[in-house]
């Protein structure tokens, strides 16, 4: 294989991550996240993880999250309940 | 771990700064507890990057030795891109110390560089449990004196904030202020495997030795940067931009990189080979008008990127050494056994030299984060090369009015004089 543009999906594909089901590290404050007009999680998520619905909400998947804070610290209107993964769950970096 | 359990220290994070601290405690007979959320320690942690070697020599002379490192630097390089042009400047120097013939720097993947490192604080008796993640800090009379992960408390001391960039334990010390998105930049990274073989031929180095690379232009116009370090059998290509300036356009950052590590100038370095991880991190971009006011409270240090102690200078990018100096400083700090701590860390801050170095370059973000910086230099760079090598048969234009040409479909005087203004200001 050589090196060729991927699309991130794939990318998540390389990485070893353990899911913690029951619990989501990053959780969106809906009302507070309705009311914001940029929305800059939307590109600066390396993940993608943050989409727009077509109902206008974003909708976010924690699963291929990399750990890397940018959302948190982008986010104007304070929508996320942020934190680590508990212990042995998440991304593990193999290279980091 | 029983409740009643008390350590001389706990550190949260096995990180570089949380190992260097916790192995020279544990060699002074100290009793040391790391606390460390991933699985084991460096699968959390992301660089670009590399190690300065002196840093390693501060805990232990002669530790780089054996340490888990990728290969010496050899080559330090700077490349502009255009859209499709890119000019490199290679600098060779062996950059082996003077009286010691230490090499100066290493490439490192944290995966194998930070469980190299626990192990050896390991050795010197201090505990490392993993897979623990620290929810939050126990108070005693506006005291820290301890940490609570889950049901379980665990009582020192004195509690180290390793905890990375994030520092969400140094926010709830009060002590952390949350980043803004000037701060920081949030690093993409690749790596992709090659060949040992091949890496030495395409980067023209020996066997052990590498390169090192920054590269200036096409991160979609946003402030930042891109880098490519040599590893042993892969190579790290990626960028660091800064999330405030993202957010002002539309193009997720990761499309960005995938357009930028696909320029020609990069991709045929790294041709063939096989992407195997994909990794993300913030990085304190500041330097030291980021640090928080304080560093320290009764019973608590923070160190490392926790602390935002990172330098930037456009060719030189030092956190991870910064980082085991801070761990070095802490674990000092607390041996003299002084009744402040915490000032007695912030004294062998300075004199580690890692403050006044911090402060000296305190102005340099306002350079790398002149807008022009990131398309508009590096395009006319570029520009004035084409220029210099072009042939095509016709009588070329005179070589005073083409540059004065190139310069101003690019820049205004006035850009000019003002950028070169904000340089000198800044230094």
């Amino acid at each position: 294989m050589t090196v060729k543009k991927q699309q991130t999906d794939e990318l998540l594909g390389l990485d070893k991550f353990a899911v913690d089901e029951d619990n989501p590290h990053v959780v969106i404050d809906k009302e507070k996240c309705i009311k914001c007009t940029e929305k800059p999680c939307l590109v600066v998520c390396p993940a993608k993880l943050y989409k727009l619905g077509q109902d206008g909400q974003i909708q976010f998947d924690y699963a291929g999250c990399l750990e890397c804070g940018t959302c948190r610290v982008m986010c104007s209107h304070k929508a996320l309940d942020w934190k680590y993964p508990q212990g042995t769950f998440g991304v593990s970096f193999r290279f980091g | 771990m029983s409740d009643e359990e008390k350590f001389d220290a706990i550190i949260i994070g096995a990180g570089p700064a949380g190992c260097a601290c916790a192995y020279i405690l544990a060699r002074e007979g100290k009793n040391v507890l790391v606390i460390e959320r991933g699985d084991c320690p460096g699968s959390k942690n992301v660089t670009g990057g590399r190690l300065y070697t002196y840093a390693l020599e501060l805990v232990e002379p002669g530790l780089y030795k054996d340490a888990a490192l990728e290969r010496q630097v050899v080559r330090e390089q700077i490349m502009m891109l255009s859209e499709k042009q890119g000019i490199t400047i290679d600098y060779y120097n062996e950059n082996l110390e003077e009286n010691t013939s230490i090499p100066q720097s290493f490439t490192v993947l944290r995966a194998k560089f930070d469980q190299w490192f626990a192990d050896k604080a390991e050795e010197q008796g201090a505990m490392i449990a993993s897979g623990i993640r620290v929810d939050d800090l126990l108070m005693e009379n506006d005291k820290i004196v301890g940490v609570k992960a889950g049901e379980d408390e665990m009582y020192a001391d004195i509690v180290i904030a390793a905890d990375g960039v994030n520092s969400l334990m140094g926010q709830k010390a009060g002590l952390k202020e949350e980043w803004n998105g000037h701060e920081v930049g949030v690093g993409i990274k690749e790596i992709i495997e090659l060949p040992q073989d091949v890496i030495n031929n395409r980067f023209a180095v020996g066997q052990g030795e590498g390169a090192a690379r920054m590269i200036l232009g096409q991160t979609g116009g946003i402030q930042g940067g891109g880098f490519i370090y040599t590893n042993k059998t892969s190579v790290s290509v990626g960028m660091v931009v800064s999330p405030a300036e993202l957010a002002k356009q539309d193009k997720s950052v990761a499309d960005i990189y995938q357009d930028f590590k696909m320029h020609p100038a990069i991709q045929k370095l790294i041709s063939d080979g096989t992407t195997a991880e994909y990794s993300a991190h913030l990085v304190p971009e500041n330097g030291w008008n980021s640090v928080p006011k304080k560093l320290y409270r009764d019973g608590f240090l923070m160190v490392g990127d926790a602390a935002g102690f990172c330098i930037n200078t456009g060719t030189i990018i030092r956190g991870i050494d910064l980082a085991i100096v801070s761990g070095v400083a802490a674990a000092k700090a607390i041996l003299k056994e002084s009744e402040q701590p915490g000032i007695q860390y912030m004294k062998n801050l300075e004199e580690l030299s890692l403050v006044p170095t911090m402060k000296l370059f305190a102005g340099w973000p306002q350079i790398t984060s002149i807008p022009r910086m990131v398309q508009k230099y590096p395009d006319m760079i570029n520009e004035t090369m084409d220029f210099m090598f072009k042939v095509d048969g016709k009588v070329p234009p005179k070589m005073t009015g083409a540059l004065k040409n190139i310069m101003k479909s690019h820049v205004s005087l006035f850009e000019l004089i003002s950028d070169g203004w904000r340089g000198f200001r800044a230094i």
